[in-house]
């Protein structure tokens, strides 16, 4: 190891030589992103000026599981992660635009097979040591080695070859493509660089996957965001102080971030979130149910709540479409009889009134769904041709007599919906008892599939046994769910969309496509993979959104807005509806008030 | 006839004839109004002039608000008695459709509506059938019950007496809330809501049965060494005929005090599970579910008449506390104490 401060300091001295140096440097070089290379190799960054100094307090759902990107799979670990690693090329979760990050430029071959990136010039690491080439093909290698597991691993194989990169100079890499992808430079977000001289002794030794846990000693961890490791509380909190070698300025060329420190603080529930922040504790929230929004805007005192719009969240309802095999008892091979029938599913998306939804579990603050792609999708992926059907009970009822069901009157004027065989309908929907949203929803379709004569009952459960159910024992008849898309590219989606994907709930993991429209959406999705001009995939993927209408294994409900607010001394406070909704631009969150922060 | 009997008959009248005092179907929506206020009833209009029919103004939402109500002073909801409404069966078995009270045009809102636009008046009234009888029927069973045990205990002794006090023992000690959880996940995924009604009522009775078969026992453990309980004996009485005529009459007073006192402990059982997901599932009401939405912050602290079915269980409850003190009182240890000090 080396002498940390004193190597530090100097670093530093040399660091602001540098930058004074570049700054009386002529626009020499020129990059393809036009305004980044003006200066310096230091992205410059609009926006608000704010002051240096301070800290910001966040509430964290849970404790995050690790600080190790290689393996972080749930929702805290990747917030935190995002706050203290950079990649090559981001998205801007504003604009929804890829923008050059830790790569100052890239260029595409005319094949479309090569990528080549050019990494800035003068990039360090948190504890100062220089990023270069070879950290970036440690990175990919540690990311495609199956030994290591990293969740995203299939992001990077193209029909199963992986991709490939080859060093020209420290600065420059060459990725190179088994096939010509139509995600082009977004694929590179997310794809955080890894410190090699930290990790390649352990990664060779086999040991990558366990390191960075929260009790790693900060002076041996270390990224290239704006925040680093400082301290860690369990069960209380997370702090990340200011990385000093952070990579942009503002306009003003004031190094980022503003803040001196970011803490997390670890808050479980919902409500409790709303609670902290309503008390000052925190003094910035988002992924706030419509109700706790309502709430904090009514008695909003010396903070603000913005509605950012609709998110890229789909809430959906599906039945238990799984081919269980000899083992499935006879009144579950009844029901798939049920559930398995088009018509059935489509009378049920007919009666589903998502237009309640939006008013009653979101308070209007969200938007009905009729397909996955959501309102805030700003890519223009959703199709326009999808109908959006008003609820109508009569259509639904045509289509469950066209489909051989028919109603016995009950004593008391109400009428039940058998089957064929005389059988009543009756089945139940699952739910996630954590979230108070979908278990709504659950409850307005029960009632709403009442009025057909469907006997329905909610079943809350904890949220993981509910996916161990739907995933793993198949045992359940129908679910209600959500889910988030990271991006607004259909590629994020893959896993839901073919029927390999894990995430094709209806029937996870199919070897084999269950039915000829399931093969159908996987050649659909399969070819926008690799189509060269957005148009083409977006015929396709339009394609594929009318099969999923036409079926309906997945019935579509409604998306919530994104809700968040800030306390008013937040300055840069911009909140997007993509992942991390209100810290996308940590770096450049500052406190107007140092007084206040004083006080603390 | 005591007082507190007399309320407590009058009570369960209300909640047995649900269907009649209650006016909408509690399971229904009105999916215009989640989170009504309670409409108040008006017998000045805002000219100021009398009616002697008592009306409410019908309530519409806030500009651009999904949970703010103003009163719209257009729209006057007279009171109607014994209107003709949603389908019932009274005690389960007279088809009807005539109810107390209603109002013509809208639906009207004494106690204002949930999450869901339901009547909360009528969820309660409904809910109170599954609470109450959940309370009453637990009762029955674990009186029974403890009878049984502690009759056997106290009248046979030694070893039996031993192992069946040690087993009450036990059954003291258990978390019952975790038993019940685990009881649960033994069960399949969706359990009708009849089924969670006799779910509740055995475990209540399965976990509640030791401490009345304690109390039990002691009072046969007295009775069966009183002079005319040796004499009958020594006439040739059988264990039957002695336990029948001369032990049990001797635990009856102390049986209905300790059945006074738990019934609504187990309400408040029943209320507690139902409050935590585990007693009858929704839509069907029952206390605990009216109560359970005031989990959530935001319900807590903006709507605050979802506190008022705690509110109205109050009399219930006072009802059974002051029937038990009532009970014991008549029969209790003065008295005894009492007429052993006559003998004497």
């Amino acid at each position: 190891m080396k002498p940390a401060t004193a190597h530090g300091s100097f670093r530093r001295i040399l660091l602001i030589l540098l930058f004074v140096l570049a700054a009386s440097f002529t626009r020499a070089l020129a990059a393809s992103p036009p305004q980044n290379h003006s200066k310096d190799e230091l992205l410059v960054l609009p926006g608000e000026i704010g002051h240096l100094g301070g800290r910001l307090v966040v509430a964290l759902r849970a404790e995050p599981k690790t600080l190790n990107p290689l393996i972080a799979v749930d929702t805290a670990s990747v917030e935190v992660i995002a706050a203290m690693q950079a990649d090559l090329v981001h998205i801007n979760r504003a604009t929804q635009l890829t923008e050059p990050t830790l790569a100052k430029s890239w260029k595409m071959s005319a094949d479309g097979l090569q990528y080549t990136l050019v990494l800035r010039r003068g990039l360090k690491f948190s504890d100062g040591h220089p990023v270069d080439a070879d950290d970036v093909l440690f990175t990919f290698r540690t990311y495609l080695d199956e030994k290591v597991h990293a969740p995203q691993r299939d992001l990077l194989l193209f029909d199963g070859k992986p991709i490939t990169l080859r060093k020209v100079d420290s600065q420059t890499i060459v990725f190179e493509l088994p096939k010509s992808y139509a995600v082009a430079e977004r694929m590179f977000d997310g794809w955080f660089i890894l410190p090699r001289h930290l990790l390649e002794k352990p990664y060779e030794e086999g040991k990558i996957a366990q390191l960075g846990t929260l009790g790693t000693p900060a002076s041996q961890w270390a990224g290239t965001g704006p925040f680093r490791l400082k301290e860690y509380v369990a069960g209380q909190r997370l702090v990340l102080e200011r990385n000093s070698y952070y990579w942009k300025t503002d306009a003003k060329g004031n190094r980022l971030p503003y803040l001196d420190e970011l803490v997390f603080l670890f808050v479980p529930s919902a409500d409790a979130q709303a609670l902290r922040f309503q008390s000052g504790e925190t003094d910035i929230i988002s992924r706030l149910g419509a109700e706790n929004f309502s709430l904090l805007s009514r008695e909003q005192k010396d903070y603000t709540m913005v509605d950012a719009g609709p998110s890229l969240e789909y809430n959906f309802l599906f039945f238990n479409l799984n081919d269980l095999g000899e083992k499935a008892p006879a009144e579950m091979i009844q029901k798939q009889k049920w559930f398995r029938d088009v018509k059935f599913r489509q009378a049920v998306s007919s009666a589903v009134d998502r237009e309640a939804i939006v008013r009653l579990v979101y308070q209007g603050r969200g938007a009905a769904l009729w397909g996955l792609v959501t309102p805030g999708n700003r890519r223009r992926w959703a199709d326009e041709k999808l109908p959006h059907p008003p609820r109508s009970l009569e259509r639904a009822r045509e289509l469950l007599k066209e489909a051989g069901f028919s109603w016995r009157a009950a004593g008391n004027g109400d009428s039940w919906l058998q089957d064929s065989g005389g059988k009543p309908v009756e089945f139940s929907i699952i739910a996630q008892s954590s979230s108070a949203e979908r278990s709504k929803m659950a409850a307005l379709i029960q009632d709403d599939l009442k009025q057909l004569g469907m006997r329905v009952q909610v079943v809350p459960l904890e949220s993981r046994s509910l996916v161990d159910r739907v995933t793993q024992t198949k045992d359940y008849d129908a679910c209600v769910l959500g889910a988030a898309s990271p991006d607004a590219d259909p590629n994020v989606d893959i896993n839901v969309w073919l029927s390999s994907g894990g995430l094709h709930l209806w029937n996870p993991s199919q070897t084999h496509p269950a039915t000829p429209w399931e093969a159908e959406i996987d050649r659909l999705l399969n070819e926008q993979m690799y189509a060269r001009t957005f148009e083409q995939r977006k015929k396709l993927y339009d394609r594929a959104q009318e099969i999923l209408w036409e079926y309906q294994p997945m019935i579509f409900l409604a998306s919530a807005d994104i809700l968040t607010g800030a306390k008013k001394s937040v300055g840069n406070f911009r909140p997007a509806v993509l992942e991390p909704y209100v810290l996308w631009n940590v770096e450049q969150l500052y406190l107007k008030n140092d007084a206040v922060n004083a006080t603390r | 006839m005591s007082g507190w009997f007399v309320v407590l008959v009058a009570l369960h009248a209300l909640v047995i004839f649900a269907g009649f005092f209650a006016p909408y179907d509690p399971t229904e929506q009105d999916r215009r109004r989640p989170y009504l206020p309670p409409m108040r009833l008006h017998f000045l209009d805002n000219q100021g002039h009398f009616h002697a029919r008592p009306f409410a103004y019908a309530l519409k939402l806030g500009e651009g608000s999904f949970d703010q109500y103003e009163e719209d002073i257009g729209r006057a909801l007279p009171l109607k008695f014994m209107v003709r409404g949603a389908n019932y069966r009274l005690l389960g078995l007279l088809p009807s459709r005539l109810h107390l009270f209603g109002a013509e045009e809208e639906r009207i809102y004494l106690l204002g509506s949930d999450a869901y636009g339901r009547d909360q008046l009528s969820r309660f009234l409904y809910g109170g059938r599954v609470s109450l009888f959940a309370g009453l029927l637990g009762a029955g069973v674990t009186v029974l019950l403890g009878l049984c045990v502690g009759a056997a205990a106290g009248y046979y002794g030694g070893w039996r007496d031993d192992l069946l006090m040690r087993l009450a023992e036990l059954f003291l000690a258990l978390p019952w809330l975790y038993l019940l959880f685990a009881l649960r996940a033994f069960l399949p995924l969706a359990v009708s809501p009849l089924e969670a009604f006799f779910l509740i009522i055995a475990v209540l009775g399965a976990v509640g049965w030791a401490r009345p078969a304690r109390l039990v026992r002691g009072v046969v453990l007295s009775a069966k060494e009183r002079d005319f309980v040796r004499a009958a004996r020594g006439f040739g009485a059988t264990d039957g005929y002695l336990l029948r005529r001369h032990i049990l009459p001797a635990t009856s007073t102390v049986l209905l005090t300790q059945a006074a006192i738990l019934v609504p402990q187990f309400i408040l059982a029943e209320m507690t599970l139902s409050f935590l997901g585990l007693g009858v599932p929704e839509p069907v009401p029952s206390w605990g579910n009216l109560l359970s939405s005031l989990q959530q912050y935001s319900v807590l602290v903006s709507y605050w008449w979802m506190y008022l079915p705690a509110l109205i269980m109050l009399p219930f409850f006072l009802g059974y506390l002051g029937l038990g003190s009532e009970l014991q009182e008549r029969t209790g240890p003065c008295k005894i104490e009492g007429r052993l000090g006559g003998l004497e």
